[in-house]
């Protein structure tokens, strides 16, 4: 079936350094491309952090270089470009584009994606997007301070709605829609590559779940990111088109009644929040499907209940369409509307209470081998149960009228996204890093990054919970004036400080990544003795993945520890008559 | 692996990650149970509905949060490897059932339980005799309209809108009924009597939030969305505006003063005499 293409492939194995590392349309160098953006953007969203939680702690500090004390307006710039960094440039592009890129092909057994020059296409699209956002910092008005949600009419009049809002916004707007476009070709993409490019014998369900979270997640993309798109050609023609999409009839600000007719403000927030839903599952449905792949490598055992698992996917992917509502309960929505999506919402609890059980599942009886992927997955489990479950509170708009834009829902999110997803992250680089890269990353580094960020990372948004039950508002630049808030400063300064010991680790990470590139051990080609098809071929992989040996496959990705079998793995490409039995 | 299959792997890096999850989880039920940083009591039955929903959701959850994390630290550190085999299943059909149908019942359960502290806040009306005030936000302000002795609200005129002439809210004083209405910073409203607030929004998406009251609504240009409480406690709360509004978000607030009967007569007469 991809015999023809394959062929082609190995014929035209790039020369020079452009066409090798440049504007390269090998999947691999893609993911690699992607995997270095995101490093980038998240080091450049930390330090964002950083600022803003040093700033609520010490609103009127000076800080360095002169650049004297915050002002609103920028700890609110810093707020919203911090939140567009990571959720669009760190946590849609490492799972997906990166790791998604780089491995989705090899793990079906193709040579690469099925549209390679859009593929290349997608990243440069991409990284100009990052550059147009970054770009915002430094445009008259500086960066935009709609948050990530950039609701209008804030977002949608210029700048007289306050600083950063005319040309900040303006790039922030182009940015995302260059996002948009590169995210619907790269969905384009993968969703062709997994349904047409799967080696013989790879069935849907002996495919690995990482295959399946990344389908479900390019479905998703494919259906959100255009939405996303038409709301900010609507914005941008509400802002310098004279139109009226979000901006109603007596609108007045700053005492001047301005010229529009007929907008609802509230569209707005439907759009955004029908691409935002989908959105946070992009986010961490690549993330669920590394866990379940490193869970079981690392605990010696099939996946507990495969099929449910790749069945959970498809259901948090369905229902994360019909959720969108729960983020406007106080909108001004139509309670019916509230009631429905709340059912709705406590809904998606199921499939992913199913996936926890099951993760669970996978290590009871296990051979727990706790090298750094697996302590980072085990984490992963962890964290996505103490984020999933106050999503239980958020669900249920009675119960929302106390926590809504408060800091429950900023520990909400942060532990799903922030913290779990991330943690898919790292477990996914300190699985592949020897595959890509051909060098072991160090141990002792890995586990040191391992248990000062988890630790850390519950230290930081395990409170901000508390913040919230007690009224503490979010996206507040100074929380010293509200005598009620005022009182909840001590735990303020708490998660400061564990936000810069957490951040601070980081570097022994970036160090260990970039140390190991050239002084890390030798890797084989199959260190962990894991089952899918990446790890039976060279490392790093040949242009075309196989060097002209396509695999087929003979079973389903997780045969561990089979009774009867001499080893604890048994690789999906072996033939039954190959694969040695016990006596 | 590096390791071969039969290698033991380390007791003290499982020990760690059991111990540090249980410790985790001690540190936040503790914080929990001891309410070490409590919100005020709610001041409306309403509010008590809301609370009692939220504490039903937190029993559920944390039952969950603590088997299931707890669950992970045991089975870390159990099945750590010892050079044992792993035992090999692919799962158990008729345990998914369960524990999926168990999920169901419960999260769908603990939701339609609260159906009433959503219903009763937004689907059942305010009584035709509830006290009516009109909010009106913008950056960075709350401005609330009383209709006066008359009983009526006078004509708002967006055109008319200046705050720097004293005129917030864009008032058509040629309207008769417009010329005893009161227009003050905070709000105030007697005890035990129903308020229904209009609320209205003049440029961006504004918010009205009583802690006390566990009562918030987005105030959105374009619209005007009611919503409505009794208080039964006198007392002073702040109000605050939750949704993102510019770079004052931080600092617009206001204050609900909640007085006896006689206070607010005394308010409103105050009031009158000064317009």
């Amino acid at each position: 079936m991809s015999s023809h293409a394959d062929s082609a492939h190995a014929m035209h194995a790039p020369t020079g350094f452009i066409s090798k590392y440049i504007f390269s349309v090998d999947h691999k160098v893609i993911g690699i491309q992607y995997y270095l953006l995101a490093l980038v953007a998240v080091t450049v969203g930390i330090v964002l952090s950083v600022l803003m939680r040093f700033h609520l702690v010490w609103p009127g500090a000076h800080l360095p270089f002169g650049a004297g004390i915050m002002t609103p307006e920028q700890y609110l710039a810093l707020v919203t470009m911090h939140g567009t960094i990571m959720v669009f440039f760190v946590l849609t592009t490492a799972p997906q584009s990166g790791f998604g890129n780089y491995f989705l092909p090899i793990q079906i057994g193709a040579a690469d994606m099925a549209f390679p020059r859009i593929n290349m296409l997608s990243f440069w699209v991409t990284f100009l997007a990052f550059v147009a956002l970054v770009a915002a910092f430094f445009v008259p008005g500086g960066a935009p301070i709609s948050g990530w949600t950039a609701y209008a009419p804030l977002s949608g009049l210029g700048e007289v709605t306050g600083p950063g809002e005319g040309l900040g916004q303006t790039m922030w707007i182009v940015s995302i829609a260059l996002f948009c476009i590169a995210s619907l070709l790269g969905a384009l993409n993968f969703i062709a590559t997994t349904i047409d490019l799967r080696a013989p014998g790879m069935s849907l369900m002996r495919m690995p779940l990482t295959v399946w979270a990344w389908f479900i997640t390019a479905i998703l993309g494919l259906l959100a990111f255009g939405v996303l798109l038409a709301a900010g050609v609507l914005l941008i023609l509400d802002r310098s088109a004279g139109t009226s999409f979000f901006v109603p009839a007596g609108e007045i600000v700053s005492d001047t009644l301005l010229n529009h007719k007929g907008g609802s403000p509230i569209l707005w927030q439907h759009l955004f929040w029908f691409f935002g839903h989908p959105e946070v599952y992009i986010a961490i449905l690549p993330g669920m499907g590394v866990a379940s792949h490193i869970l079981s490598t690392f605990s010696r055992k099939p996946i507990y209940g495969y099929r449910a698992m790749a069945y959970a996917l498809c259901t948090i992917g369905f229902l994360g369409f019909m959720v969108w509502g729960h983020h406007m309960f106080v909108s001004g929505m139509s309670p019916y509307s509230g009631f429905a999506f709340s059912v709705l919402t406590m809904s998606i609890g199921v499939p992913s209470a199913i996936k926890t059980f099951n993760w669970l599942g996978t290590l009871w009886g296990g051979k727990i081998i706790l090298k750094t992927p697996m302590l980072f997955a085990l984490g992963f489990v962890s964290l996505f149960v103490s984020g999933g479950l106050s999503g239980l509170f958020l669900a249920q708009p009675s119960v929302d009228n106390r926590l809504h834009a408060t800091y429950y829902v900023v520990a909400h999110f942060h532990l799903v996204m922030g913290v779990a997803a991330i943690f898919g992250i790292f477990a996914a680089t300190y699985f592949w890093y020897p595959k890509m890269f051909g060098k072991m990353m160090s141990e002792g580094l890995g586990k040191l990054h391992f248990w000062v960020t988890f630790a850390g990372a519950y230290c930081i948004f395990m409170p901000m919970h508390f913040l919230g039950i007690a009224g503490g508002i979010r996206r507040y630049a100074d929380y010293t004036g509200v005598q009620y808030l005022a009182a909840l400063q001590p735990l303020h300064k708490f998660i400061t400080i564990a936000a810069f010991i957490t951040a601070g680790i980081q570097l022994v990470f970036l160090f260990n990544f970039f140390w190991s590139l050239k002084f890390g051990a030798e890797a084989s080609d199959n260190p962990w003795n894991a089952t899918t098809l990446e790890w039976t071929t060279a490392t790093p992989p040949p242009h075309d993945n196989f060097a002209g040996h396509y695999p087929s496959v003979y079973r389903g990705p997780y045969e561990f520890s089979v009774p009867g079998v001499e080893e604890d793995y048994i690789p999906q490409n072996l033939t039954p008559e190959q694969v040695r039995r016990t006596k | 692996m590096q390791n071969r299959v039969g290698t033991k792997g380390s007791a003290a890096t499982a020990a760690l990650l059991s111990i540090l999850i249980v410790i985790m989880v001690a540190a936040t039920v503790y914080v929990f149970v001891a309410n070490l940083y409590p919100a005020p009591p709610p001041i409306t039955a309403n509010g008590e509905l809301i609370d009692r929903q939220y504490n039903l959701t937190l029993y559920m959850t944390g039952v969950v949060f603590i088997l299931s994390q707890i669950g992970l630290a045991y089975a870390i550190f159990r099945f750590r490897d010892k050079g044992q085999r792993a035992r090999f299943t692919r799962g158990n059909n008729t345990l998914e059932m369960i524990w999926t149908s168990a999920t169901i019942v419960v999260f769908l359960g603990v939701g339609i339980l609260g159906r009433k502290a959503w219903a009763e806040t937004r689907f059942t009306p305010a009584s035709p005799d509830a006290i009516k005030v009109e909010v009106t936000e913008n950056q960075f302000v709350f401005n609330f309209r009383y209709p006066g002795p008359d009983g009526k609200f006078g004509r708002l005129d967006p055109k008319l809108v200046s705050a720097s002439s004293g005129n917030p809210i864009g008032l058509d004083l040629n309207d008769p009924a417009a010329k005893d209405d009161i227009i003050v910073p905070t709000l105030t409203v007697p005890v035990n009597h129903q308020v229904e607030l209009e609320l209205r929004s003049q440029d961006v998406i504004h918010n009205f939030y009583v802690r006390e009251l566990r009562l918030q609504q987005d105030a959105v240009p374009g619209i005007e969305i009611p919503i409505h409480f009794t208080a039964t406690k006198i007392g002073q709360y702040e109000i605050v505006c939750t949704q993102l509004c510019g770079l004052g978000h931080y600092k617009m607030r206001s204050v609900l003063n909640v007085v006896s009967d006689s206070d607010y007569q005394d308010f409103l007469k105050q009031q009158a005499a000064a317009q």
